[in-house]
């Protein structure tokens, strides 16, 4: 479970975040929606502990991310920001070996090599795992940094927007494939996500955040009504029963 | 055909994240590795043989070898700072086209000579030389960098680019603050300074050395055992942080190694500002890998040839052996841009 209770964090004096009280339960998908600028993105980064928080507590299974040193908390929550440096002469494989480096300080040993093909398998890059990082697509890139994430086998994974320079069909096999990592590896995902809908679909629970806070929590269903989805984007959105779900319509 | 061997080839061998990933990249780094020592073998050995009037291996061989050797090992020392701190900073930074001497040490150095010249007059560079003096130059540069990374990396500001800026402007100022009072010297008297304001390896004094070798070979050390480190710092801050690095502290440890070894090259020989650059840049070429355990060796032996081959280029060929870093820049800086031109990429 990750909690955080009374988080502030101020830019100047007209820019701030919180207070923010939230309960994020263990297990499943949690989505972080919510309009431009409303701190999604800076939410995730100070549960990542990237960012230091001016006042409040925020809790990871039980670590303060404040106290804890960082190569403990490394074991526990791996983080996957927006934009990601790439070195250019890294391959695919080694980039994920990275993912590694909190248990064996980049001496892999058989076992570590093992967890680093299992992810690379997951995300479907068997067949690039040899190329560099810089002769592949925006998307290919992407889904290397999730395996990285991935392969430093923690319980709690923070994704911001992983469905950035994805297609329609990697997007949604990078939802399926997160689904799959929450169900049969057990990891709790919070992810920050654009598309609404790719939030009511795959999401068991959906936090709408707004001018720096929390303004509701639940599961998708709770979530989807015109009244809330209007109120929190501040745009008209209606509801409409799709062949899987409801879905929002804001065109 | 070239399909169906790729596709094989990882069923033979296992599945592996090593740094050299194909077997082509393992003899490739093998045989760069082999020429860059043979390389620097053949040029020490030209620097101590060359117009050797005595006959090879005897008594008046050695002793006229002894003499050039100061000259050699002063290139050792100032290839060991210029590769592993310029490496090292790009790393961490996460700039490939800057150098360590963005943050002032040079124009610190300039500063310190110029001054003395200015207020003391020819004497005073007489009286800046000497291995206190020498100790003296070093820990008013790490003092310095040191200054500027505690003050800048930590607290309110915590930021590397400011940290980079407010070196680049203290650089800047003490640059202008020495070329004004460099105009105000005699033309004797500045003609004594500007010989120490090129890198050159006629300004080491063997009496350095006690000093200069243990800081380097401490410092490089330590900055070689960190190789694994310093992979992870190149993927950026917040994905170091990730991995559970303690960035800042890294940052800070790593910059003031980097400062100890350029602080001793620059008051070893004065500023030699694209050597670093240089070797840092062909060093990744000729490595190919983004592995530091790796490349750092590489800059090493890479800075120490084209040290040697300049040197002796200059003195051999065109018979004016005091200002290498001409040589450096000129033929340098045309290697780099036809390699950067073919390949494309930094």
């Amino acid at each position: 479970m990750i909690t955080l209770r009374e988080v502030r964090k101020s830019y100047g004096d007209e820019v701030a975040i919180g207070p923010v009280d939230l309960q994020i339960p263990a297990g499943g998908i949690t989505a972080l929606v919510g309009p431009n600028g409303a701190g999604k993105s800076t939410l995730l980064t100070m549960i990542g502990r990237l960012l230091g928080i001016d006042a409040g507590a925020i809790e990871i299974a039980g670590y303060d991310v404040a106290r804890t040193a960082s190569k403990d908390l490394a074991r526990i929550v791996s983080i996957l920001r927006q934009e990601n440096h790439f070195i250019t002469r890294l391959t695919v494989r080694q980039l994920v070996g990275f993912g590694r480096f909190p248990y064996s300080k980049g001496r892999l040993t058989r076992a570590d090599e093992e967890i680093v093909s299992r992810a690379i398998d997951f995300l479907d890059l068997t067949a690039l795992e040899g190329r560099y990082l810089d002769e592949l697509s925006g998307g290919q890139r992407q889904r290397a940094y999730v395996a990285m994430v991935l392969a430093q086998d923690t319980d709690y994974v923070l994704l911001d927007e992983p469905l950035n320079n994805l297609d329609m069909r990697h997007s949604v096999q990078m939802m399926q494939h997160l689904r799959r990592a929450a169900a049969e590896l057990g990891r709790t995902i919070v992810i920050v996500l654009h598309d609404l809908n790719f939030a009511g679909h795959y999401a068991d629970h959906i936090c709408a955040v707004k001018d720096g806070k929390v303004v509701e929590f639940g599961t998708p269903d709770a979530i989807f009504t015109d009244e809330v989805l209007t109120r929190v984007f501040d745009t008209p959105v209606q509801v409409v029963q799709g062949p899987h779900g409801p879905l929002a319509v804001y065109y | 055909m070239a399909d169906t061997m790729t596709a094989a080839a990882p069923a033979l061998a296992p599945r592996h994240s090593g740094s050299l990933p194909t077997p082509r990249a393992r003899r490739r780094y093998a045989i760069v590795l082999g020429s860059l020592i043979l390389l620097a073998a053949l040029f020490a050995f030209g620097l101590l043989a060359w117009d050797n009037p005595m006959p090879v291996g005897s008594g008046g061989f050695w002793k006229i070898a002894q003499l050039r050797g100061t000259a050699l090992v002063t290139m050792a020392i100032v290839a060991v700072c210029q590769a592993v701190a310029t490496v090292s900073f790009q790393t961490v930074t996460n700039n490939r086209i800057i150098t360590p001497s963005i943050m002032g040490f040079e124009a610190l150095y300039v500063a310190v000579q110029t001054s003395a010249v200015y207020f003391l007059g020819v004497a005073g560079l007489v009286s800046i030389q000497g291995l206190g003096q020498f100790a003296l130059q070093i820990a008013l540069m790490v003092g310095l960098a040191l200054a500027l990374y505690t003050w800048l990396l930590s607290g309110r500001y915590a930021n590397l680019q400011v940290m980079l800026l407010v070196g680049i402007v203290i650089g800047g100022g003490l640059g202008s603050v020495s070329a004004f009072m460099q105009r105000l010297l005699t033309p004797s008297e500045f003609d004594v300074l500007s010989a120490r304001l090129f890198g050159s390896m006629a300004n080491a004094d063997a009496g350095y050395f006690p000093l200069a070798i243990p800081l380097v070979a401490v410092a490089a050390t330590l900055l070689l055992l960190r190789a694994r480190t310093l992979n992870a710092m190149a993927l950026g801050r917040d994905a170091a942080m990730g991995l559970g690095l303690n960035h800042r502290r890294e940052l800070i440890l790593i910059l003031l190694l980097v400062s100890v070894l350029m602080a001793v090259s620059t008051a070893l020989i004065g500023p030699l500002t694209f050597l670093g650059f240089l070797v840092a840049t062909l060093s990744y070429q000729l490595a190919d890998t983004f592995d530091h355990r790796l490349v750092l060796p590489v800059a090493v032996l890479t800075g120490f040839v084209v040290l040697t081959g300049a040197y002796f280029v200059m003195k051999h060929v065109f018979y004016a052996q005091g200002v290498v870093s001409i040589v450096i820049e000129l033929v340098g800086g045309t290697v780099f841009l036809i390699f950067l031109l073919r390949k494309g990429r930094l």
